[in-house]
């Protein structure tokens, strides 16, 4: 479905005809992303990141392809290939670098990509199934990353799959074997390394499937915007290309730089120490902790340390997940008629001021070491996390007075639209 | 519905973890926490004074300090730690040439098997042979060493904060525990075999101080060789073990920054151009 004004496919010449007919391949890309599809005129470079998730998709595939032409996932020389991989190959550092601090910048990329969502309440009906399949995205790039930093085979490989596959040890009657039949062994092995490595290898393109309905959901309703309100004319919209293929070209040069300062320059700072030392099953590190695209839900499983009727250790993996599942169901736990938080004052504060610094303590705790007042810290946190979803954003939703909306995405751009001067429907309306 | 459940399952998340809260803020009220010996003494590592040459985005090797730094290696540390990442070839990265990395690899014996007999006997080493290892196995390497298992040195400058850092403050960190150590952590003192280093994590630890007298290696280029001149050239020999394209790496980031800076201005450029028809200025009222 698209916009009745959106412009149509014609093909130019013999050759793109004959594909027209064929095989309508030219003109799928140019509805999904080219001239075809209409978007609203007034997106930020917020709207950005989508994009830019992509492009970091078929990057971590492009080198995770290569890096697997000479990784072997064998625990006796899986770390001794990684060392391969860095000295011997040719710019094998380079892809390495890159993959490892990709999935870092992946994630960046999908945090603001989600919480632009959270702001904007791009949840809202009728954009649901999209929301719903990039959580689906998002865990499934979770347990991607998790597998790959297991791959080195280094100490924090190790103990980070000892401990989040201990997780599971916590389901009553079914954990310890069910931990067990997951790693193909009473702890991370050959067995489980070789196992992650193929999933790794897998999982990547069930993700890029998902990422084709994602995309595909978005066009049914087409793009949401700052404003919130949907598109109701052709003024309000603009061609993707070339408008948006330009902007977001900038948006990833920006990206990119930064993106390769790190890769160049800070290439293991996002990384820990202790992965260039080999895994070794009977020395425990210090301090053990994921990746830091993890730290938020790491820090909501360690805050559970009293045992309420269940043991600590399950209402911390009960709650870890449920702070990743609660995304789910926000389509209908945020149920007021504005989307944008432009325009919910009472909404606003509670994300700035309350989900923002939330979230930005609970990545540092996730970090911490695991003594006062990090886990303090991490409880209140934690516990405004699940209120804020759970309990303030319903509650807000039913009683806020939102601010008056603009007419349409013109009004908002251009400061006028004609059918709203002609008075057609002079009153804001709530869409 | 889906509301009501939702709120009751937040204020059960919320209640069980502020349960955690009180009984954790209990703890910390009533209980002393006991401050820890490493705490109170260990020290961050800090490099030699004048800084290393590979130091910063604009650095490069001073291939005589790696020179002079596998010449500690070799003559000191080898006794005990293994390089096993690293190739005798690779030593023609440190300024040697073709024939000196030959000579050179001939210094080192590896273990090999006679091609006569098959047995397996110890034969000069040749450049495409990696650095043979001090001990034959772990439980080798742990007997002569008071159990403690001398580590692998190749990514030992990658596999600490601050590894450069990190390696020059441990060799020249030993000193005696401190009488305020003694004093309020007794348990901390060092025990047989091992050695008080304030940059160590737990403090003490189990190799003797490796680098001791001035004058312990003598340098080839003449440079004078005191303990602090020593453990920088090794700990400068170390970060090229652990990254051998350290270098090859910054300056490859430079052209590669400037061509994006370049693209993404004509980038900038472009959009700009593509979006004047589409932003009109707004209607001043």
């Amino acid at each position: 479905m698209s916009f009745p004004w959106a412009k149509e496919y014609t093909p130019q010449n013999g050759l793109t005809k004959f594909f027209d007919e064929k095989l309508p391949l030219p003109r799928f890309v140019y509805n999904a992303v080219g001239a075809g599809y209409p978007v609203p005129r007034n997106l930020s470079y917020f709207w950005n990141f989508g994009v830019l998730a992509g492009f970091f998709l078929v990057l971590q595939i492009v080198t995770g392809v290569v890096l697997a032409m000479h990784y072997a996932s064998n625990t006796q020389v899986a770390f001794a290939s990684v060392e391969h991989i860095m000295r011997d190959v040719n710019w094998g550092w380079l892809m390495r670098y890159t993959h490892a601090n990709g999935a870092s910048f992946f994630f960046v990329v999908i945090y603001i990509h989600i919480f632009r969502g959270l702001f904007y309440a791009s949840y809202k009906p009728p954009r649901e199934m999209i929301w719903l399949i990039g959580v689906v995205i998002f865990l499934l790039m979770m347990a991607t990353a998790f597998m790959g930093y297991v791959l080195p085979w280094g100490q924090m490989s190790f103990w980070g799959a000892q401990v989040i596959t201990g997780l599971f040890e916590a389901i009553p009657l079914v954990g310890p074997p069910l931990k067990t039949w997951l790693l193909g062994g009473f702890a991370p092995d050959n067995a489980a390394l070789n196992r992650f490595f193929s999933l790794h290898f897998l999982l990547p393109f069930v993700i890029a499937g998902a990422v084709i309905l994602h995309i595909w959901a978005l066009h049914i309703p087409g793009s949401s915007n700052p404003t919130g309100v949907e598109v109701k004319g052709e003024s309000d919209t603009l061609p993707f290309h070339p408008y948006y293929t330009a902007k977001d070209g900038f948006g990833l040069g920006i990206a990119l730089l930064v993106f390769m300062t790190f890769v160049f320059f800070l290439p293991n700072t996002l990384g820990h120490p202790d992965n260039y030392i080999e895994a070794n099953p009977l020395s425990t590190p210090a301090l053990i902790v994921p990746e830091w695209y993890f730290y938020p839900f790491y820090a909501i499983l360690r805050a559970f340390t009293f045992d309420f009727i269940l043991p600590a250790k399950l209402w911390g993996v009960l709650a870890m997940f449920s702070a990743i599942l609660v995304w789910f169901f926000l389509p209908w736990l945020d149920k007021g008629p504005v989307r944008s938080g432009h325009y919910r004052p009472l909404f606003r504060k509670f994300f700035w001021f309350g989900l923002i610094p939330t979230m930005a303590m609970l990545f540092y705790l996730g970090g911490a070491p695991a003594h006062e007042p990090y886990v303090m810290l991490s409880q209140i946190f934690t516990a405004y996390y699940f209120l804020h979803f759970l309990v303030i954003l319903p509650i807000i939703s039913s009683i806020e007075r939102p601010d008056p909306l603009p007419y349409s995405i013109t009004e908002a751009v251009l400061g006028s639209d004609k059918k709203a001067v002609l008075g057609e429907n002079a009153e804001p309306v709530a869409t | 519905m889906i509301r009501l459940v939702g709120i009751l399952i937040g204020l059960g998340f919320a209640f069980v973890v502020l349960l955690s809260f009180v009984t954790g803020a209990y703890t910390a009220a009533t209980e002393e926490v006991a401050e820890t010996a490493e705490y109170a003494f260990h020290e961050e590592s800090h490099g030699p004074a004048d800084g290393y040459s590979f130091d910063g985005a604009f650095g490069t090797w001073n291939y005589a300090q790696l020179q002079r730094g596998y010449q500690v290696y070799k003559e000191v540390c080898s006794a005990c730690h293994s390089l096993n990442f690293v190739a005798l070839r690779d030593l023609g990265q440190l300024g040697y040439s073709e024939a000196q990395v030959k000579a050179e690899a001939a210094t080192w014996q590896v273990p090999g098997i006679n091609p006569d007999t098959g047995e397996t006997e110890m034969r000069q080493a040749i450049p495409t042979d990696y650095f043979p290892n001090p001990y034959p196995n772990d439980v080798a390497a742990a007997a002569a060493n008071n159990n403690a298992i001398p580590p692998d040195l190749s990514l030992m400058a990658k596999a600490r904060h601050h590894g450069s850092d990190y390696i020059y403050s441990l060799l020249t960190g030993y000193q005696e525990p401190p009488a305020r150590l003694l004093e309020e952590f007794p348990d901390a003192a060092p025990g047989p075999g091992l050695y008080y280093n304030p940059y160590f994590a737990n403090l003490n630890l189990a190799m003797a101080p490796p680098i001791t007298t001035d004058g312990q290696v003598t340098y080839a280029d003449g440079t004078e060789a005191t303990i602090s001149q020593m453990s920088a050239d090794v700990a400068a020999f170390l970060t090229w073990t652990a990254e051998p394209t350290l270098i090859k790496r910054k300056q490859t980031g430079w052209p590669v920054l400037g061509f994006l800076l370049f693209a993404t201005i004509l980038a900038w450029l472009a959009k700009k151009q593509i979006w004047s028809d589409a932003k009109p200025k707004r209607r001043k009222d």
